[in-house]
């Protein structure tokens, strides 16, 4: 702008002159646009991704709901095992006494085909149990001896109403598939773990932020966080080998592998979580707060557990909660550990199995599309989400509440 | 000048091997506003802080000479750092409230003295808010946090909780250079009524603020105290070339 632009007089800018509008005109940048696309997508995809995981992990337990298990899902056809005693693994016969060869015989592996004819299917000898032969009929009828110990079809409790009982026996003529046992066994391993890793790794960060002199704080910051990358089936290996017997000397309990001893685990392998995130929400406390609280005069343990605790508690929190997650979620370390036994008890001491531990151990063997198959993909999202109901209710209702009794309103 | 309460000798603070202050004498009267200026980085702020030992913190760092309190030396080895920080009170540049609530704030230092009772403790904090001249501003919402108060307020908040403590000597390091007009005249207000029971000193860049204020002034430049007298004399009539050359504005 020049100074002949401006009329004096009229107190306004002669026309035709000033700013020429094409400096500010609007561009097109390709590069800023392909980048905020870009991250866009990438955040999008992400999050879609976790919904899909879950849908597909819900969709999996559906067909409990719809009823019995579609029988072609399993990819046996035939006459003879649409009877649903015939998916069986195997017929456990309490008390029975062997009768016959019959029930001795190994399992039927082809069962499309009809059996060859008489003696080559003849069953193993043991002992004194005279084999006998057969014919293709009797094939048919081949679990018939043992009838009397199965449970008919109208005997079968029906699963979904199982899932509120208090057993979990997925394997067995009357499968009952209690979830109860499970939930009160993951509930009381993780609380223990919290118990015993939270106050541990807290200390320890406070430590780290307030007390430890700058070398030491050096070495123990990246020691610990080390640990985080340290394998769960170590940490489980660990405590089977080790800690289960240490402790076994020092309480005397019964069994072993209990919740008390997967419960120290789970917390060392939450310590390291816990640790780091506290240390930096403690770091992350203004200097100006250690300087005031000393400038009137408080120690350095005052400073710290009036002053700089209490300001970090949304950190902090935010800390255990991941841990919790952790905790909840640890699969290898529960099915190491604790006992892998579905009681319902309030003893610390008692064998518990997780419901993560769960999937773990019986996934690798259940028949795809059976009934228990869509129960440990029912258990797969009620993991989810407990986890996403647990973070909610700790992120909305739970955080306000406690920092807003802490830091005042 | 009246009765002295603070006597440095010969003090010499070292950051690493670099010397912030340079063999710094003075004597500092009991119940009066002392001002310190010069430019930034010319050591006033760090010497502000030996006078309570904050400078402890900061590692790596390194003081020669005597600061004596009440004839006492402070850097002295029996002397209990935590004790002399009850004396020696100090309020921040930057406001710096805890995320407390407003009573929890001004309750703090009695607290961590051991007082326990509710009532004194009321009594304590509806005094100190008093003197911090804020009281009537936030009477209805102690329970607020402290945070939500406005920078001015927040500050008075500051005063009031090192005045909680009880302290002899309150230490200010620019108190009110990020606070609007209003803040501030209000803040130099509550100097002005606080000496009579203080001894105060102060830290300021601001040199209408030193004269309004302080009784006595002291002039540093580059670790060094150029010259320190009555504030009168040292607006109208320095001592010192350089002095009278950055009063003026010629430099700095």
């Amino acid at each position: 702008m020049k100074q002949e632009d401006y009329d004096t007089d009229k107190k306004e800018f002669k026309s035709g002159t000033g700013l020429s509008l094409s400096i500010v005109e609007k561009q097109f940048r390709f590069s800023d646009w392909f980048a905020e696309k870009l991250i866009k997508s990438v955040s999008f995809f992400s999050i879609a991704f976790v919904i899909l995981i879950f849908l597909f992990v819900f969709r999996e337990s559906l067909p409990l709901f719809k009823g019995k298990a579609d029988p072609e899902k399993t990819e046996i056809t035939g006459d003879e095992l649409s009877h649903s005693g015939d998916l069986r693994p195997e017929a456990y016969i309490p008390g029975g006494e062997v009768q016959s060869g019959e029930e001795l015989s190994p399992e039927v592996y082809s069962p499309y085909e009809e059996a060859p004819e008489t003696e080559v299917l003849q069953p193993e000898t043991y002992g004194d149990v005279i084999p006998e032969t057969y014919s293709a009929e009797e094939q048919t009828g081949y679990f018939s001896a043992s009838d009397a110990y199965y449970v008919t079809d109208e005997e079968v409790d029906d699963p979904v109403r199982t899932l509120f009982s208090k057993d979990w026996q997925p394997v067995s003529d009357n499968p009952r598939y209690g979830l109860l046992p499970l939930f009160v066994g993951t509930l009381k391993v993780t609380l223990l773990a919290i118990l015993f890793a939270a106050p541990l790794a807290i200390m320890a960060a406070l430590y780290t932020a307030m007390f430890a002199p700058r070398r030491m704080k050096e070495i123990i910051k990246p020691v610990i966080e080390l640990l985080a990358g340290f394998p769960s089936v170590v940490i489980g290996f660990f405590a089977l080998m080790v800690l289960a017997s240490f402790f076994q000397q020092i309480f005397g309990y019964a069994s072993r592998l209990n919740a008390f001893v997967g419960a120290i685990a789970m917390g060392l392998a939450a310590i390291p979580i816990i640790y780091t995130l506290t240390e930096d929400a403690l770091t992350a406390v203004p200097k100006t707060y250690v300087e005031a609280s000393l400038g009137l005069g408080a120690s350095i343990r005052q400073t710290a557990f009036s002053v700089i605790l209490p300001a970090a508690t949304p950190g902090i929190f935010a800390a255990v909660i991941l841990g919790l997650g952790r905790v909840f979620g640890e699969t290898m370390i529960a099915l190491m550990a604790t006992g892998n036994a579905a009681l319902i008890s309030a003893n610390p001491f008692d064998s518990v199995r997780t419901l993560s531990a769960t999937i773990g151990a019986e996934m690798a063997e259940v028949v795809f599309g059976d009934t228990h198959y869509s129960v440990l993909f029912l258990i797969g999202s009620l993991l989810f989400i407990f986890t996403f109901a647990l973070n909610a209710v700790a992120e909305f209702y739970f955080k306000n509440k406690v920092i807003r009794r802490i830091q005042g309103k | 000048m009246k009765d002295s309460k603070v006597n440095v000798k010969d003090l010499s603070f070292y950051y690493g091997t670099n010397r912030a202050l340079k063999d710094i004498s003075m004597v500092i009267p009991e119940k009066q506003v002392t001002a310190f200026i010069g430019p930034s980085g010319c050591g006033k702020s760090t010497f502000l802080r030996t006078l309570n030992r904050m400078n402890d913190l900061i590692d790596n760092t390194r003081i020669e000479g005597e600061v004596m309190i009440d004839g006492v030396n402070i850097y002295d080895n029996n002397v209990d750092v935590v004790n002399l920080r009850k004396k020696v009170g100090m309020i921040f540049q930057k406001s710096n409230p805890f995320a407390k609530s407003i009573y929890d704030n001004i309750a703090y230092g009695p607290r961590i003295n051991g007082m326990k009772n509710n009532n004194e403790l009321d009594e304590i904090v509806e005094i100190s808010l008093k003197q911090a001249a804020i009281w009537d501003e936030v009477k209805d919402r102690l329970k607020m946090s402290a945070l939500s108060l406005s920078g001015g307020q927040q500050q008075r908040v500051c005063i009031a909780r090192t005045l909680a403590v009880n302290p002899e000597i309150i230490l200010m390091d620019e108190p009110a250079s990020a606070l609007d007009p209003i803040s501030t005249s209000k803040i130099e207000e509550l100097i002005h009524e606080l000496k009579k029971v203080y001894t105060i000193i102060i830290v300021t860049h601001n040199m209408q603020q030193a004269a309004r204020t302080s009784d006595y002034t002291a002039f540093f430049y580059l670790g060094e105290l150029v010259e320190m007298d009555k504030t009168k004399t040292i607006f109208t009539n320095p001592g010192k070339k350089q002095t009278e050359d950055y009063i003026s504005g010629r430099f700095g």
